[in-house]
């Protein structure tokens, strides 16, 4: 009897705490409202499910736990029930993944008019790259990173002389504008992570990899690491701020781009060394 | 009745072993340390996997304070954590899960229920044993060597494990990979032992289809681990070999530190498709043995038959052989092809509904029988609970959408301890409550085994259900501190710290069982040979605990399956696997 009642108050107390956690995923701000629905579907199905299996245990608990003289029933098989519940399954499986699918298709399926943005990962922080006038980013190799050139832009690329660098800063993306977010690592694996934004993507060097998305409100919002990539992987933070598109064309013309930057560096270079020599 | 036709007519010859074919123990030296009997392998296997438990438990206790206390204790730094969670996560999943489930309870239980001697190959099954031994004194070596054991999670994946900004770079990794080497070379001893035993060595009578569904559930486990952990071997080495030699399989062009290494053209990807292709499959090594032990505890238990049985067995060749095709669910945030995510989430999708059904049949199983609350039973109702709560948020996981924003936070962390740790480690207390008695001939004291019981079952649902919604947060793993955040509230804190508290006790409850097991041994009541009146051969064996060769001069002849219970009118409440038919003995022919 006291067994049957806490295993019904265990999944009771499941649902409960489902209802009234103050936990809860954050405030979305992006267009993937999609994902937040199918979340809410699964935890319908499932929960329904995991009461119905621990109630039906409790049940059973209270109705047969052993008397005197109790003897239990001797049925080995029963078909129909099997092959029912087997496909009652296979329906609810069925009810979670279609949808699943259908936003995956979305999810992985890039808007023709999405803005190319590139992030670049490395031990442990985070930079940005974005395409200047010509709308295109230039292209980048491992091999080319030295203290002048931290990100490995090509110099010899004419694409790349106009980007926007942003080196450990926050990043700025205008609202309601579609992203396509490059991602790109130099070092080790790391995540390009804002839990508003629901997406996430592995970096790895070596490959870009990417995933799209639409900023849907303005704010700022923490960008967090979410795969491991040693020591300091819990610091490795950065901002990404979402505006109005005059405040963001506003930031766009304080930040400098990859002509500007080396051009500037070499400047420094040569007063260095006639200032030695 | 479910039964194969099994021609009993005419009487069967007893079927008698020779004294060649038995290895005889001449001193202390070979009965009790480099023993050959499967048994005595078995409790070594059991006493080293829970001595190196012991750390990964007081592991999880250190990991826990800094996760409900961070700042609080000095003496653990981010590096540490690291380290904690690494060796916590590879010691509980293969050292003492998979040592414990194949090498323990694989080694006693398999010849006992298919009515052998011992394993086929003793000699090799022996050294099985020293080889783990070997494995896990390395591993805990790693401890000992400067920089200390490696840090780079348990998936180990590059370029990050072998590279300096992750503790344990210097001896901890190499040692680490070793370790792992050294491991599936023993395991592969015992495991081909494993399947021969169950293919070879069943006794006159013991079909495939009357075997106890725990001796299903690890022989299907080892056929799986046999072909599974071949692709983590191969891992290991090349991953050997980048850290040592200076190849790149997994390695492309990167930097180190800012300074340009040699490393160039490898594939991380590669390494996480070899390791999930092993780690997928590990899973299921894992609960398949839990599914088949805990089918017998409820069968035993109830009184009752299990439940559609050959379903049950179907189901645990089905999942054993899905589990092959599902492993890149581990990597739908990867970055490998997008196109994979549809794939592996239907297949991923599909595994639940064998699943299901096994779940089903437990339950209904339960019902109409006459439920003997006995602490095995209550360990086998909390599994069910436990794996059917990790099993549904496997749905969130696997439907790859919803894994995208859920991957890598606390949710998973959540999951797979529920479904991997929680569940399979109330199997294999459960297994150890129903087995003590005939393992040592006396009982577990009830008292303490109901404390340690409830204290387990209740908090670990309480550390680890509530994690979830941490998850569901935002909170991403990994972390040693999660430091200052616009979207993490006070409370979440609050709710860590709470969290931390309950897995200390749960811990300590362990102290509870471990005490249990040693005065249980000494002071415990006498069991004789069939304290719950199991039908399966292991209950019916001349002396208890088994004598060296397990059964008398003659092997037992199997005429029925494992789950004859409450059988309407046979005068008790079960029937051996080894009576024969009421009309065969009156006719006297039973030799």
């Amino acid at each position: 009897m006291a067994v049957a009642i806490i295993l019904l108050l265990v999944a009771l107390a499941s649902v409960l705490f489902h209802i009234f956690s103050p936990w809860w995923w954050t405030p979305l701000a992006s267009n993937w409202r999609y994902i937040d629905d199918t979340i809410t579907l699964t935890f319908w199905i499932t929960g329904a499910v995991f009461f119905a299996v621990v109630a039906f245990m409790a049940y059973c608990v209270f109705r047969f736990h052993h008397k005197e003289g109790r003897r239990a029933a001797y049925n080995p098989e029963n078909k129909r029930l099997e092959s029912w519940l087997t496909i009652g399954t296979a329906v609810g499986v069925a009810a979670m993944l279609a949808p699943g699918l259908v936003v995956w298709h979305q999810f992985v399926t890039v808007p023709a008019n999405a803005t190319e943005v590139e992030v670049m990962g490395q031990q442990w922080m985070w930079s940005y790259r974005l395409p200047g006038k010509d709308g295109r980013l230039g292209t980048s190799d491992a091999r080319l990173i030295s203290s002048d050139n931290p990100m490995g832009l090509n110099p010899d690329d004419p694409n790349g002389k106009d980007d926007v660098v942003v080196l450990n800063e926050d990043l700025h993306l205008p609202v309601g504008k579609p992203v396509k977010v490059l991602l790109r690592s130099i070092d080790v694996l790391h995540d390009f992570y804002v839990p508003e934004f629901r997406a996430k993507m592995d970096m790895i060097p070596g490959s870009v990899t990417y995933y799209w998305f639409t900023p849907t409100r303005t704010g700022t919002f923490d960008v967090l690491c979410a795969e491991l990539c040693g020591a300091a992987h819990a610091q490795m933070r950065s901002k990404v701020v979402v505006e109005e598109d005059t405040e963001y064309h506003a930031w766009l013309e304080k930040q400098r781009t990859f002509a500007e930057l080396s051009a500037q560096r070499n400047v420094e270079k040569a007063a260095y060394k006639s200032g030695r020599e | 009745m479910v039964d194969v036709p099994f021609d009993t007519t005419a009487g069967i010859p007893p079927a008698e072993v020779g004294e060649v074919e038995l290895y005889h123990p001449k001193s202390w030296w070979t009965r009790y340390v480099f023993s050959q009997d499967a048994k005595v392998i078995a409790i070594q296997y059991s006493m080293t996997a829970m001595a190196i438990g012991m750390v990964a438990l007081v592991l999880s206790w250190l990991m826990r304070l800094q996760l409900g206390f961070p700042g609080t204790f000095s003496f653990i730094d981010a590096n540490q954590y690291l380290q904690f969670i690494t060796m916590h996560g590879m010691i509980m999943v293969i050292y003492l899960l998979t040592a414990l489930f194949l090498g323990g309870f694989g080694n006693y239980l398999i010849p006992l229920m298919v009515g052998a001697r011992d394993m086929v190959f003793p000699y090799v099954n022996m050294l099985s044993y020293w080889v783990y031994l070997l494995a896990v004194l390395v591993l805990a070596a790693t401890f000992f060597v400067p920089g200390g054991p490696t840090g780079a999670g348990w998936t180990l994946y590059p370029p990050q494990a072998i590279l300096s900004g992750t503790p344990g770079q210097d001896w901890g990794i190499i040692l680490m990979l070793a370790s792992l080497i050294l491991f599936i070379i023993g395991f592969t001893m015992g495991g081909l032992n494993y399947v021969v035993t169950v293919l070879q060595a069943r006794t006159r009578g013991m079909t495939l289809m009357r075997l106890p569904l725990t001796v299903w559930g690890i022989f299907t486990a080892t056929i799986m681990a046999l072909l599974a952990f071949p692709a983590l071997f191969v891992a290991s080495v090349m991953l050997l070999f980048d850290r040592l030699l200076g190849t790149s399989f997994f390695m492309p062009t990167l930097v180190e530190m800012g300074q340009l290494t040699k490393y160039g053209g490898g594939s991380p990807i590669l390494f996480q498709h070899l390791f999930w292709f092993f780690g997928h499959p590990e899973v299921y090594i894992v609960a398949l043995p839990a599914f088949g032990i805990i089918s017998d505890l409820i069968s035993v238990h109830a009184r009752k038959n299990i439940f559609g049985y050959r379903m049950m067995v179907w189901a645990i060749v089905a999942i054993g052989a899905l589990s092959f095709v599902v492993w890149a669910h581990h990597m739908y945030v990867s970055g490998m092809h997008p196109y994979f995510g549809f794939f592996f989430a239907t297949t991923t999708l599909i595994i639940a509904i064998p699943t299901a059904i096994k779940v089903y049949n437990w339950v209904l199983t339960l019902w109409r029988g006459d439920i003997h609350l006995t602490v095995p039973m209550l360990f086998a109702l909390a599994f069910i609970i436990t794996f059917v709560n990790g099993g549904l948020t496997g749905l969130f996981l696997g439907n790859v959408v919803v894994d995208v924003p859920l991957s890598d936070t606390m949710f998973v962390v959540a999951h797979f301890h529920m479904v991997m740790g929680i569940a399979p480690i109330m199997a294999v207390f459960g297994g150890i409550y129903h087995w003590y008695p005939k393992v040592t001939g006396r009982m577990l004291d009830e008292t303490l085994g109901r404390f340690h019981f409830w204290v387990s079952f209740l908090g670990a649902y309480a550390v680890f259900f509530p994690m979830h919604y941490l998850g569901l947060l935002g909170m991403p793993r990994r972390y040693h501190d999660i430091g200052e955040t616009s979207f993490i509230p006070a409370s979440a804190h609050d709710l860590n710290a709470f969290m931390s508290v309950a897995a200390l006790i749960v811990g300590f409850a362990q102290l509870v069982f471990l005490f249990n097991l040693v005065w249980s041994l000494f002071k415990g009541k006498e069991a004789g040979g069939n304290p719950w009146g199991g039908a399966s051969l292991e209950w019916q064996t001349p002396e208890t605990p088994p004598g060296h060769g397990n059964w008398g001069k003659e092997l037992p002849i199997v005429y029925r399956w494992a789950y004859d219970y409450s059988v309407p009118g046979a005068a008790r409440d079960f029937v051996p696997q080894n009576e024969p038919p009421a009309g065969l003995a009156a006719q006297g022919s039973r030799p």
